[in-house]
């Protein structure tokens, strides 16, 4: 029933200065890149990101470290299907490298319902990580409910953001 | 934290020769006349709880006089509310805050009011009250004991009736001296609107600070009325969903220490913790049993959340309640214990089921339109309290049945019910919109009379316990 939002990189782009300050305050791991301009914004920061690491993980993904829901949905369409599969490739091409998937549901849902729902829709994703041939035991799941939201507006456009899993590496 | 009840006593408040008071010193009271008020203790900045009534047309209007308890002899004490005389005024504080604050009455005092003298308690002056046009009188005394202890009576008269309806002592350690006065407000309450008592009990909740991203969520207790507050864990792993066993001794609780959402069961005696279970799946949404026997959970294995129940002794085996394709996720036991209520989004949407104890017989009663969440059994047994989600998130209660839908409250986001031990009065958490600050309230069943309780910090996933013996 809602618009979905599958331009991950312009996340924290479109949620005002105040989501951007909170942004640059979190874990800049789970943060896409600015999807133009990555390599020449600062050759210096370029050349310190290792191949592996999930820096580079967050670099090569461009935004597609994150799959996005609709409202109580927990389902792989094929823009998911598309991220999920520039995962698994730089998954298989590290195969030493664990990852988690973080589960996340939108603030409009009552609290213990939503920490299922973000677990569902973390296994959703791992699940279709594992069916691409990236091995079970690499990938864990965690779900963080509503407790986490990256995008802060009560509108449907700042909940569409937050219906998501993003996967993380571990480094 | 024992409180002695000294109503069954035989010569119960006997001022001349009280039966339990037979080791104090002093078997004949030796009233003290207070020459001039006695000053108001600090006990108003220990967070007792303020707030409006937003419609009180619907209550009877009892004129309700709270006198200053008198004391024998005005005495130190080791309480937090200075002297025996001091303590007096903060314990009528105490109940004037208790009886006004639920909605129910318009008490007066004890300031501005004549403070009885000790011979007085027994005795009250009903002409003064009748012009003054006090329909009820309370008051009430306190008493230092040798060994530190305190005794505190209290009376209720019928002004117009001249004649005292009941009375009641407690004998108390210096802490818990508010615990007294809940009891006395407990006891009118309870005279006077026929209901079950609620005042002396506790409320678990989680205190919220920091921005919305980035929310700090600390377990935190306090008494009814918001005093004696207390937070039990650093802030360091974000903490939800508490719920106090019955006789108060543990606090469940779900916490992200080592990064996964697990259920702990915390110790209040010595403020230890551990796992309900053994795995490292994820549980959540943990409630009591009405006897403390079993704690009920919800656990996810490959995504798919199932109800499951556990001895509260710990090392037992659990027991899976349900098995649907859909998340069943929460639960609260019906107060015989016999049938659980828990929501399930097994129709395609969250709903809510009941089933019986042992997971048979599941079928869903919420059948009104929009999404049902969180329901809670009231201490009662008559209604459910949940949370309806059509459009907005607002609180209701319904038969167990699923009959009878009621709104008890129309915001943006409510949530969360959690009931009076009496199953007269529901507390719930409020979200701002935009902001996600959150707040804790109470409403009664009318839905007319609703008031926020005052917190330290942001609050959210309050979680009432039972009257306390």
């Amino acid at each position: 029933m809602i618009g979905r939002t599958k331009t991950g990189a312009a996340v924290c782009l479109l949620a005002g200065s105040l989501a951007m300050a909170a942004c640059a305050s979190k874990a800049p791991k789970q943060l896409p890149p600015e999807p133009t301009g990555v390599a020449t914004q600062t050759d210096d920061g370029a050349n310190r990101i290792i191949p592996g690491s999930q820096a580079d993980f967050v670099q090569q993904m461009a935004g597609q470290d994150t799959i996005y829901f609709d409202t109580d949905k927990y389902n792989i369409d094929s823009v998911d299907a598309a991220a999920l599969q520039t995962q698994a490739q730089w998954l298989m091409k590290y195969p030493a490298k664990r990852a988690t998937v973080e589960g996340h549901a939108d603030e409009r849902g009552t609290r213990d319902y939503n920490l299922a729902l973000g677990e569902r829709r973390a296994n959703s994703a791992k699940n279709y990580l594992v069916s691409l041939g990236v091995d079970a035991s690499r990938v864990t799941t965690v779900s963080y409910g509503k407790e986490r939201p990256i995008a802060l507006g009560s509108d449907e456009e700042s909940w569409a953001k937050n219906r998501r899993a993003v996967t993380v590496t571990i480094d | 934290m024992t409180i002695r009840n000294l109503l069954l006593a035989a010569t119960a408040l006997a001022l001349g020769g009280p039966a339990w008071a037979q080791s104090a010193p002093t078997i004949t009271p030796q009233p003290v006349v207070p020459t001039a008020p006695a000053p108001a203790p600090a006990v108003d900045d220990d967070g007792g709880l303020s707030g409006t009534v937003s419609d009180e047309a619907a209550w009877q209007d009892l004129g309700i006089a709270i006198t200053a308890f008198a004391t024998d002899q005005d005495l130190p004490t080791q309480t937090n509310a200075g002297t025996t005389a001091s303590l007096g005024r903060a314990l009528s504080d105490v109940i004037s805050g208790d009886l006004r604050n639920n909605g129910l009455f318009k008490p007066s005092g004890p300031s501005g009011l004549p403070q009885p003298a000790y011979p007085q308690v027994q005795s009250p002056d009903y002409p003064v009250w009748s012009a003054r046009s006090a329909e009820m009188l309370v008051q009430g005394y306190v008493r230092q004991n040798t060994d530190g202890t305190l005794t505190i009576g209290c009376y209720l008269y019928d002004v117009q009736l001249k004649q005292q309806l009941v009375k009641g002592g407690w004998q108390v350690g210096p802490a818990d001296w508010r615990r007294a006065a809940h009891k006395c407000s407990d006891m009118v309450y309870s005279r006077l609107s026929g209901e079950s008592p609620f005042f002396d009990s506790k409320i678990a909740y989680i205190a919220e600070t920091g921005p919305k991203n980035r929310r700090m969520k600390r377990l935190a207790i306090m008494d009814s009325d918001g005093a004696n507050h207390r937070y039990l864990t650093s802030g360091q792993a974000t903490a939800l969903t508490p719920r106090y066993s019955p006789d108060y001794k543990q606090i469940l609780y779900l916490s992200y220490l080592n990064g996964n959402p697990r259920i702990y069961v915390y110790d209040l005696s010595t403020n230890q913790q551990r796992l309900i279970t053994a795995n490292s799946y994820p549980t959540f949404a943990p409630r009591w049993s009405p006897d403390g026997k079993w704690i009920l959970y919800s656990m996810a294995i490959a995504g798919n959340t199932d109800i499951y129940k556990i001895s509260s002794a710990g090392g037992g085996t659990p027991v899976k309640l349900t098995d649907s394709p859909g998340l069943d996720v929460g639960g609260s036991f019906s107060p015989d214990g016999s049938k659980i209520v828990f929501e399930s989004d097994r129709s395609g949407s969250q709903q809510v089921y009941v089933m019986n104890a042992d997971g048979s017989d599941q079928k869903r009663i919420s059948f009104f339109g929009g999404r049902a969440a969180t329901p809670e059994w009231s201490p009662r047994g008559d209604q459910i309290a949940f949370t309806h989600i059509a459009g907005n998130l607002r609180v209701g209660v319904m038969s167990p049945g699923g009959g009878s839908m009621r709104h008890l409250t129309d915001s943006w986001q409510d949530e969360a019910p959690t009931w009076a031990p009496n199953g007269r009065i529901i507390q719930f958490f409020r979200t701002e919109k935009n902001s996600g600050k959150t707040s804790i309230w109470q409403v009664d069943l009318t839905g007319r009379n609703e008031r926020r309780l005052q917190t330290p910090a942001d609050a959210s996933d309050p979680a009432w316990g039972p009257i306390q013996p």
